[in-house]
């Protein structure tokens, strides 16, 4: 019904008027000087621009450039916390902000515990987390790379039936934060992902996958890579059928066991353990986990997507190794958990952006790799089930009670290798008994945007659930 | 225009939004629009005994939008000048191809019928006042039983006001005022620890307190906790269910609602797809998405489109009569938006998006359904859900249920996640009663999240796989 569009982009570089991390760094200073006496003030000042293509049927679908920035305050005085945003850096509504932050503070209960972050003397990492290419890459290469991605995964497989979405998506973030305990940090990233959704189909058949491919910058990411996952996992798939229940061996994929990381995550918060919402909480120096479980948070390795020299309260970010061979040694702390729990910060307090406060949270987790692959894990397993995507995560899975029940696709593993596909399962156990039953690591790791990193892991004990 | 619209209309002068939507075009293109969104919001958090947390806050900005064939630029900006907005125009406007210059676009003002009037705004309220309800709520949660050993409770209200215009000549506002409370509790027993949570959320000002009693919130949630400490595993394999009245129209918005928007259908990634007039569910199935019910939290005057809200019956009696729409779908087809077309923010393309979507009361009666199932588990409370519209399998997780035996519940079940596809499933339901109720949520898609109402009377299904631990 229209035109076809052939190259309706103009070559402009991202519009938006660059403030960069040092004038946040100023205008985030500039407030927390302000502060009174008795008084604490944290002003977490960030930006970002962003460019998502997304590409259907040979043409652009949509082009969205975005750029914002805004402003998050923190008052703590009398022992009391007050918070508030604005999304813009003008600086009269800074102002208001401040105001509206010292009276919302007012009005909380006295906690003996709350307290900013102050200078520790712990150096920050250098790391390098930005990727200059990015801004100078013009946004008709964008848009190519888009279009590139969605005819790679159409004429990979004839049995790819559709794209229904193919994505260009990059992201330039910069965040300063200053406060008059003596803070002063910057921090800024740059991401650059690809990621496609087919669907593959016989007869009546439609099968899904989803492929991305993820960097620092445009030559960190692999059209290629992101199309040929695609296909593999929508392909494969075809011909799914329901499965009898029953407790057997389950392989994870590198995504899954990513996901399952993050949930762990959560309950070695140390916020959720000071209050009492941990399966981990009183449990330090006990085993939690069999002996091939060694997880570490390591935000000052440069290889994750969560890396950051610097914690959302401005301290460096620094390594903490949790479970050990097995038996949890350490959770993550941000200052006021910290001070709750009598320890010091581990520097992992993070925060959703300017419009909340920070909390206690991982943002680069790995389990030490095991000696086998993927295939040997197949054929040391035998048989069992191999899942290559979970569904309902939020919904079936309680970090506070460890119930885990999620619904799961995949594929049968038999003799060793993977067999006939299997949908609208569940797999189920709890949190505390699948960290018992991890029988293989796999050596196969892969950074994964989000806070922990994947690989294949086997966990014994779990509950198919099917026909 | 009425008062408050008009008060809406001066977040940017009309004829400042007239020459941003010529400029706009000026490159060429079929459509553009301007959409103006300026949000407050404040949060309170009580936790462990103390209010944590007051946190208030504002976002303002612009979204300009510019069609080109099938091909859609969007730019936004937190300036609202008309320099500001002038250069979001520009940036969306470089998906279309021609020189320079400019179209002349005349807006005219439309004042659509409002589905309710608040009563008390928020803003009006002192912070001490909202404060007051969490310490109330946290009493309430503690009296419950001694093995209550957390407490949270949250207040939120938010107050967004909008402005949507467009080339076709459209000029609405809008001015959605939404209230919510929620506590959560944690129960230590034997067994280890488990959880609670209940809400009340909806398209109202303060007056919700009037008729939403947050002891009786927190005391539902503490009993949630403490009824799963003697849980015992849920079965796996494949049950009979019975959703209580209000507790999982979560259901239908996934086991259908996701697969009857028009992007999916559009792009041949739902089940769905070709089945209008055809039988896609049980004939006691009758499923209607309706954004103009006065006060649920999926509501709203007009859509982020500018289109109002409507009533839209989508599966009648078991027959799929209609899909849901937005601008874009619609255009596409030839016909007109469902007011369907929803945004998280100024910062976000609007798509095609459910608004309060439930099923209609049948003739059953509930306690002589649940008499009539021998076997089974009764889900008192369903928690989120996910959907593949694709092939149409979705999963759904419990918070409260229990087993039924010979008609009756007996023991309460841990939480665990049912899953289905989604036109077996409604196919299966062999049973609905007429005590209808609605519950709140918010539905995520393409990493946007909006509020959505869900709704439905007590229902059987024959058959769903439960994902639990015992019985293997």
């Amino acid at each position: 019904m229209s035109d076809p569009v052939s190259d309706p982009v103009s070559d402009t570089a991202t519009q938006g008027t660059a403030a960069s991390v040092d004038e946040l760094l100023r205008i985030a200073t500039r407030v927390a000087d302000q502060a009174r006496p008795g008084e604490e003030l944290e002003v977490y000042a960030s930006r970002g621009v962003e460019t998502d293509v997304r590409a259907y049927g040979g043409e652009i679908e949509q082009l969205a450039s975005a750029s914002s920035a805004g402003v998050g305050i923190r008052v703590v005085s009398d022992h009391r916390q007050g918070f508030a945003y604005a999304g813009t850096l003008d600086e009269r509504a800074i102002t208001e902000t401040l105001a509206e932050a010292r009276d919302n503070a007012t009005f909380a209960t006295p906690d003996e515990f709350l307290g900013l972050a102050r200078p520790d003397d712990v150096p920050p990492a250098s790391l390098d987390l930005w990727d200059d290419a990015l801004s100078s890459l013009p946004t008709s290469a964008k848009v190519d790379m888009a279009l590139e991605l969605e005819r790679r995964v159409r004429g990979g497989d004839p049995r790819v039936r559709q794209v229904d979405a193919a994505d260009y998506g990059d992201m330039a973030a910069e965040a300063a934060i200053a406060t008059s305990t003596g803070i002063t940090a910057t921090a800024r990233r740059t991401i650059c992902s690809l990621s496609v959704s087919a669907i593959a189909g016989e007869g009546t058949d439609s099968q899904t996958g989803v492929g991305f491919s993820a960097g620092r910058g445009p030559g960190d990411v692999d059209a290629d890579h992101a199309a040929h996952d695609a296909i593999e996992r929508a392909t494969r798939m075809i011909g799914a059928s329901k499965v009898k229940s029953g407790r057997c061996v389950v392989v994870l994929d590198s995504r899954v066991t990513s996901t399952l990381l993050s949930i762990i995550s959560s309950a070695l918060s140390g916020e959720a353990v000071t209050k009492g919402r941990s399966i981990f909480a009183g449990r330090i120096d006990e085993e939690v986990a069999c002996p091939l479980v060694t997880l570490v948070d390591d935000p000052t390795d440069a290889r994750a997507f969560g890396a950051s020299t610097h914690d959302a309260e401005g301290l460096a970010c620094r390594r903490n190794v949790l479970i050990d061979a097995g038996i949890l040694r350490r959770f993550v702390f941000d200052t006021t958990s910290a001070r709750r729990a009598g320890t010091a910060s581990t520097a992992s307090a993070v925060r959703g952006g300017y419009a909340t406060t920070p909390t206690a949270g991982c943002r680069a987790l790995l389990l030490a790799p095991g000696p086998l692959g993927a295939d040997e894990i197949l054929a040391h397993v035998g048989e069992g089930f191999f899942v290559q995507s979970v569904t309902g995560v939020h919904s079936g899975v309680n970090p506070v009670s460890g119930d885990f029940s999620v619904g799961a696709e995949g594929l049968m593993i038999r003799n060793g290798v993977l067999a006939e596909p299997v949908r609208e399962g569940t797999i189920a156990s709890t949190l505390q008994r699948m960290l018992q039953e991890i029988v293989h690591v796999g050596n196969d790791v892969e950074w994964l945007p989000g806070l922990a990193a994947g690989q294949t892991l086997a966990v014994d004990g779990m509950v198919l659930s099917g026909a | 225009m009425s008062e408050r619209a008009s008060g809406t209309a001066l977040l940017v002068d009309p004829a400042v939004v007239e020459r941003v939507l010529g400029s706009a075009l000026g490159r060429g293109g079929d459509f553009a629009e301007v959409f103006v969104e300026d949000r407050q919001a404040i949060g309170a958090s009580l936790d462990d005994g103390r209010v944590e947390e007051l946190s208030s806050g504002r976002d303002r900005g612009a979204g300009i939008r510019v069609v080109v064939g099938e091909t859609t630029g969007y730019a936004h900006t937190a300036d609202l000048s008309e320099k500001g907005l002038m250069l979001a125009a520009e940036a969306a406007a470089a998906v279309a191809r021609e020189s320079g210059g400019t179209r002349t676009v005349a807006l005219t003002p439309s004042d659509p019928s409002r589905p309710y009037d608040v009563t008390i705004l928020p803003e009006e309220v002192t912070k001490a006042r909202k404060i007051e309800l969490l310490a109330r709520a946290d009493d309430a949660a503690r009296a419950a039983g001694s093995a209550v050993t957390q407490v949270s409770a949250g207040y939120g209200d938010s107050r967004r006001r909008i402005l949507v215009a467009n080339s076709d000549g459209v000029l609405v506002t809008d001015d959605q005022v939404r209230s919510r409370f929620s506590v959560s509790c944690v129960a230590v027993g034997d067994t280890g620890m488990q959880t609670g949570f209940e809400s009340a959320a909806f398209t109202v000002g303060f007056e919700l307190f009037d008729t939403v009693d947050v002891e009786e919130i927190a005391d539902i949630a503490a009993r949630r906790a403490l009824a799963k400490l003697s849980a015992r595993p849920a079965p796996s394999g494949e049950v009979p269910i019975v959703l209580a009245s209000g507790s999982g129209g979560i259901l239908f918005h996934e086991a259908c609602g996701h697969g009857l928007e028009a992007d999916h259908i559009a792009k041949d990634a739902s089940v769905y797809v070709g089945q209008v007039g055809s039988q896609v569910a049980s004939p006691l199935v009758t499923l209607v998405d309706d954004g103009t019910i006065a006060r649920e939290w999926g509501t709203f005057a007009v859509d982020d489109e500018g289109r109002p809200a409507q009533r839209n019956v989508l599966i009648e009696d078991g027959i799929l009569t209609d899909y849901m729409w937005d601008y874009l779908r619609a255009r596409q087809e030839g016909r007109t938006s469902s007011g369907n077309g929803r945004r998280q923010s100024y910062r976000d393309l609007p798509m095609v998006r459910m608004t309060n979507t439930f099923l209609v009361d049948g003739d059953s009666d509930p306690a002589e359904l649940l008499a009539q199932t021998p076997t089974g588990v009764y889900v008192a409370k369903l928690g989120g859900g996910q959907v593949n519209t694709t092939t149409g399998d979705f999963v759904f997780g419990t918070v409260e249920a229990y087993l039924i035996e010979n008609g009756e519940l007996t023991e309460p079940l841990r939480d665990a996640n049912l899953i289905g596809n989604g036109p077996e499933t409604l196919r299966r339901i062999d049973a609905v009663a007429n005590d209808f109720a609605t519950s709140p949520g918010t539905c995520g898609k393409d990493g946007q999240s909006v509020p959505v109402g869900t709704g439905q009377p007590t229902l059987r299904i024959t058959g769903v796989t439960i994902g639990g631990t015992a019985g293997e």
